[in-house]
């Protein structure tokens, strides 16, 4: 796409919201990418003349980052533990609050078991690796070499674990809000840990493992994960709601009967919680403390992040008459997703229109699932498949690497992505489906899965404490 | 001496207004709870997420006082002053005869006891 195109694209998208950044030159994505790192190492030749690394002391403040940035992603897991409990009743709380609790914990072990080897199983090539599967060790170990600037110049074998840990518990917990307050508990923990210690961490080798996504003679480019973290969470949740069904009373003769969540202000205090997480999922993205990239990358964020909640928001005022407080939440998620793929090659008039048509696509997507009776009480297919496509295939359209070559690229991911984990899913789903049953009784369903499941209440005080 | 209750049910936001009234002709207690239900003004419709739905009841606040019944047209009287807006869905008020009443820290009885 021509540049006197995008920029007419932007202005039917965004308008006057973002006259003053259409001025902007969006110079920083297209100049900073690959060589940025690089850049870093160049700058500090003196510190270590044999091995040319980085000094001991950039080497500390690159993998303080990415311990940080790891800190924040870990932080995520409240973020979705408050947006689905808020988003669902008040009967199913404990339900979703064990699994947000369960979910990061069997991802972490499940991760230093064999995930974070299958994921990064070092490909050999030149010893016949096909790129698609590798397995380097079962558990995590290294040697003095793995602690220090020569296994990267960004961080330790220790701080690259626990970075790809806390992606791989974000994958499945995408899962737990598309399928809450229906699925029984025992299957979806055993998806859980199916999915996230094998699934996972193959489909994400493809590419950050440097698999054949990466070796593609135009390579497929994720930043930070719109299609390897957030697609591949789409794409089981979208299995697992097409299997279980909606909710019971969601849909009757015909008409859709919104299910009210139970607290608003809780899913409130969950965007934004992914919203400060995400400044380490992107912000940790560039592997390093790299002050060009970190910061291009946290700006890229957070204005996708807004014009995403701006264009659901009003989107949702003019089509429903009225402004829509989860809709406009939805779009902060949809544009943070969206930006992920793209967030360190975008200028910022690109990262806003990608937010912009994030927050659009959400809406209309959340309405048409609807529509089409599949019933995800959270909007996480939404959000994480719909936009994760999106933002995946917009960094063919869009900023540094915008190109044909590069959107035929995006697109055979996104495909590659959806063939291999649709039906790992949904076979994951159908087998436990038969072996053991995929969801609760009418009678539990109908009574709350905190007393079916768990014999436990959220809110078990009959009137508040009182004084007196 | 006869006791009798009045049920006032009225808007929730003319509580305090109700309250303060009653308390100005010298009632000295009342118990209040959060109700739901409908009359004449029946729901409202509501959007959640693209869906239109009915809301069929609406919150309430249910006033209760026991009185003696040479107090009661006194207290009614000041309780629909103070809650009525002239709109429909003011509610309404009950009064119903009570047995007996007793004061639980002194096992005061009858009149006394309200």
């Amino acid at each position: 796409m021509s540049k006197w195109m995008k920029h007419i694209a932007a202005a039917l998208v965004v308008g006057a919201i973002t006259w003053s950044l259409a001025d902007a030159p969006c110079v920083m994505a297209q100049d900073a990418p690959a060589e940025a790192v690089a850049a870093v190492v160049e700058a500090a030749p003196e510190a270590a003349p044999e091995d040319a690394g980085p000094s001991v002391e950039l080497f500390t403040v690159n993998n303080t980052w990415m311990m940080v940035a790891a800190a924040l992603v870990f932080f995520m897991n409240l973020g979705f533990a408050c947006v689905e409990t808020g988003l669902t009743r008040s009967k199913n709380t404990v339900n979703i609050l064990f699994k947000n609790a369960l979910v990061p914990c069997l991802g972490i072990l499940t991760y230093a078991l064999c995930g974070f080897n299958l994921m990064y199983p070092g490909f050999d090539y030149d010893a016949g690796a096909n790129g698609w599967f590798g397995f380097a060790q079962w558990g995590i170990t290294t040697d003095a070499a793995g602690v220090t600037s020569a296994y990267n110049v960004g961080y330790t074998y220790w701080t690259d674990f626990l970075f790809q840990a806390m992606f791989a518990a974000t994958a499945v917990t995408i899962v737990s809000g598309a399928v809450a307050e229906r699925i029984k508990l025992s299957s979806f923990m055993i998806f859980a840990f199916l999915y996230g210690a094998f699934i996972y961490p193959i489909a994400g080798s493809w590419k950050w493992g440097n698999g054949w996504l990466n070796n593609l003679e135009t390579p497929f480019y994720d930043f930070a994960g719109s299609t390897l973290v957030h697609s591949v969470g789409g794409w089981a949740a979208l299995a697992g709601v097409i299997i279980l069904g909606p909710r019971l009373g969601k849909y009757v003769d015909g008409k859709i009967r919104p299910i009210l969540g139970h607290s608003m202000p809780l899913a409130t205090i969950g965007v934004f919680i992914l919203w400060l997480g995400w400044f380490g999922f992107n912000g940790g993205s560039v592997l390093s403390a790299d002050p060009a990239l970190v910061s291009l990358t946290l700006v890229t964020t957070s204005l996708s992040a807004a014009a995403g909640g701006v264009a659901a928001g009003m989107v949702s005022w003019i089509i429903l008459k009225k402004p829509d407080l989860s809709m406009a939440l939805n779009g902060i998620l949809a544009g943070l997703v969206g930006i992920t793929a793209g967030a360190d090659q975008m200028g910022s008039l690109d990262a806003t229109i990608i937010g912009a048509i994030a927050g659009v696509i959400v809406f209309f997507s959340v309405l048409l699932f609807d529509k089409i009776k599949i019933d995800d009480p959270v909007g996480a297919i939404s959000v994480h498949l719909v936009c994760g496509i999106w933002g995946t295939l917009a960094v063919g359209i869009l900023g540094a690497k915008a190109g044909g070559a590069q959107l035929v690229s995006q697109a055979t991911g996104v495909i590659a992505y959806g063939v291999f984990c649709f039906i790992a899913a949904l076979v994951i789903f159908l087998v436990l489906k038969m072996v053991m049953g995929l969801r609760v009784s009418a009678e539990e369903e109908t009574e709350g899965l905190d007393i079916g499941e768990h014999g436990q209440e959220a809110y078990p005080d009959f009137s508040p404490a009182t004084k007196g | 001496m006869a006791l009798k209750k009045i049920e006032a049910v009225i808007k929730p936001f003319k509580l305090e207004e109700v309250k303060e009234a009653l308390t100005e002709i010298g009632i000295e207690g009342l118990t209040v709870s959060e109700v739901k239900g409908f009359g004449r003004q029946k729901g409202h419709t509501e959007i959640y997420r693209g869906s239109e739905y009915t809301v069929d009841f609406l919150p309430k606040v249910k006033i209760e006082v026991v009185l003696a019944d040479t107090l009661i047209e006194k207290a009614v009287a000041t309780i629909v002053k103070a809650a009525k807006t002239g709109k429909i869905g003011d509610g309404k008020i009950f009064i119903i005869p009570v047995e007996d009443a007793i004061r639980i820290r002194t096992e005061e009885k009858g009149e006394k006891a309200v």
